[in-house]
């Protein structure tokens, strides 16, 4: 049934540190790995050692640069994946049922056997998390690893999603975002974790942290983004430099 | 948003069908609908395969269409779940409507109420497309009240001026005259709402921004200087279209002009001609405006899609939808 349940047992989701993601890619790459053999295999890949190769991937990473008002500027590496959302709009819209949300901890899933590829649902998700997969005709989307998080046959450290385990940074949290004792939610409360596009009414489940303020040596100004203009004086230079500026000039 | 041409194609077709089945059903209720049987065949055939055609068009753009028939299922929350039960539904009085309007098998007064619960299950399907799209939030320029009106006038408006044409070419004057009216009065109204829908698209205040998308707006302006994948995505070819502008005000202003004043024109002078007794070159002004209507409504639905911007292209460039 594609009715959102009215509350989940547990809400799990993830916590990305922005502060500390280094966009280095493997958790894109580790959850392409875990899922290509798992749930919603295969993972398809078109053209893959061609020119213009292009596929199904559950976890990208973005590259942002801010500039403030002042022209300082700070890179942010986002990875964006589904959010398990709340109120998930990708799970009401589907016309099948193949869309759910799952009661008993809030993972939103495809049901692959039944789903018929309209797409609708990758309309409906603001954060780009669906994919669509050509070649098998049905939608596709993280799983939160649910073959992972409760397989029995590993041990216990890795039984959480393949982007977490992977991450050489630590920069991704996994657990119950529902209960306010968990380790992710404590995180959440410290560090001012927020939603994306609140505005959209999803109420995801996924929070991130923003990058901590820049601290800077030099009295509290961060570096300019950019050179402005060259540098006229030959103040400080050595002998020869400033020979060669009274020639030059 | 990607322009398919299969739902293009499928709501502008089903749009004019139910549009049809909707007139014939008040003039049925006028009592100026005309019982002769190649005129029924012919009108209520035209009416009934763009329907069917319309909505088999729409099954080619799903990845299972052998699976078409679960989309029914989901009724409770879904538009196109509704869409698709209120399709087949209708079928069931517009058939009924058609079979006694063509073969007499039962008093028209019949006739009639089967083509009125026809006509307001037709005007619900509309509706039930409509709200497919208006119900998104991620596309602001589909979620507001104009999509809807835009859906619930341009298919009426559509079967008005078809059938204006048919019903004047089969001879029936005083039906055809009616239908002329009706034509004409739809065509202003349609062109009022889709100017009213293009003016809420340019002044609409943005619904998300980039700075909202990443949450990253209060460190300045976010602009990508990354991206995950360095070539085209499903998320970028589905989501990512995007129209030149020129091109979108060239389309623009052939939607309107095709869409709604030429077909308003002929119908015009039209009246003129057959009234003053040159009927070939009014049948012939009626052609031209059922021709005029298709392409200039297919315009319109091409930029519908075309026009629409989606937040997730936020992640990739775009400053705000």
């Amino acid at each position: 049934m594609t009715s959102l349940p009215d509350t989940t047992a547990k809400k799990l989701g993830l916590v990305v540190d922005l502060d500390i993601c280094v966009g280095c890619h493997a958790c894109a790459v580790n959850c392409k790995e875990w899922n290509a053999s798992a749930k919603s295999a295969p993972l398809t890949d078109y053209d893959p050692y061609g020119k213009k190769p292009d596929g199904v991937w559950f976890n990208r990473v973005h590259t942002y640069e801010t500039t403030d008002d002042a022209g300082h500027g700070q890179t942010v590496h986002f990875p964006r994946s589904c959010l398990h959302c709340e109120d998930a709009p990708c799970v009401t819209v589907c016309p099948t049922g193949a869309s759910y949300k799952r009661e008993e901890d809030g993972i939103v899933l495809v049901n692959e056997d039944i789903c018929i590829g309209c797409k609708l649902c990758s309309w409906a998700c603001p954060y780009g998390a669906r994919e669509y997969d050509e070649n098998e005709g049905v939608m596709k989307k993280c799983t939160l690893c649910v073959d992972k998080i409760y397989n029995e046959n590993l041990p216990e450290e890795s039984r959480v999603p393949a982007c977490v385990s992977t991450c050489p940074a630590g920069a991704r949290s996994f657990g119950d975002l529902g209960d306010p004792e968990s380790e992710v939610s404590k995180l959440v409360a410290a560090r001012g974790g927020y939603d994306l596009m609140p505005e959209q009414g999803t109420k995801p489940v996924n929070k991130y942290l923003p990058p901590r303020p820049r601290q800077d040596g030099r009295g509290g100004d961060k570096a300019p983004r950019m050179l402005t203009s060259a540098d006229d004086s030959t103040e400080g230079a050595g002998l020869i430099a400033r020979w060669v500026d009274k020639i030059l000039s | 948003m990607h322009p398919a041409k299969s739902v293009i194609f499928f709501t502008t077709a089903s749009g004019a069908g139910y549009g049809m089945m909707i007139w014939l059903a008040v003039l049925a209720a006028l009592g100026m609908l005309p019982q002769e049987t190649v005129f029924g065949l012919l009108v209520f055939g035209l009416a009934f395969a763009l329907i069917v055609g319309g909505l088999l068009s729409s099954t080619f753009h799903l990845g299972r269409p052998e699976r078409a028939w679960r989309a029914m299922s989901q009724w409770r929350t879904s538009w196109l779940s509704r869409e698709g039960l209120a399709a087949i539904i209708g079928f069931m009085p517009l058939g009924l409507f058609a079979v006694v309007t063509i073969f007499g098998i039962a008093d028209m007064a019949l006739g009639v109420v089967f083509g009125l619960v026809g006509a307001a299950m037709a005007l619900l399907t509309l509706y039930c497309t409509a709200m497919i799209y208006a119900s998104l939030r991620t596309i602001p320029a589909w979620h507001n009240g104009w999509t809807v009106a835009g859906y619930l006038v341009l298919g009426p408006m559509n079967g008005a001026v078809i059938l204006a044409f048919l019903l004047a070419a089969f001879g029936f004057e005083e039906a055809a005259g009616a239908m002329r009216t009706i034509a004409g009065v739809m065509v202003i109204i349609g062109l009022t709402v889709k100017t009213f829908y293009w003016k809420h698209l340019a002044t609409a205040p943005a619904t998300s921004t980039a700075g909202s998308a990443t949450g990253l707006g209060h460190l300045g302006k976010v602009e990508m200087t990354g991206s995950p994948h360095d070539q085209n995505n499903y998320l970028l070819r589905e989501m990512g279209f995007r129209i030149a502008r020129k091109h979108a005000r060239k389309l623009g202003r052939i939607a309107i002009m095709l869409g709604f004043w030429v077909p308003l024109a002929c119908l015009l002078v039209a009246g003129i001609f057959l009234d003053g007794g040159l009927p070939a070159a009014g049948i012939a002004l009626l052609f031209v405006a059922v021709v005029a209507c298709q392409v200039g409504i297919t315009a319109e639905r091409w930029l519908f899609f075309a026009e629409a911007k989606h937040a997730v292209t936020l992640y990739y460039g775009e400053q705000a939808v």
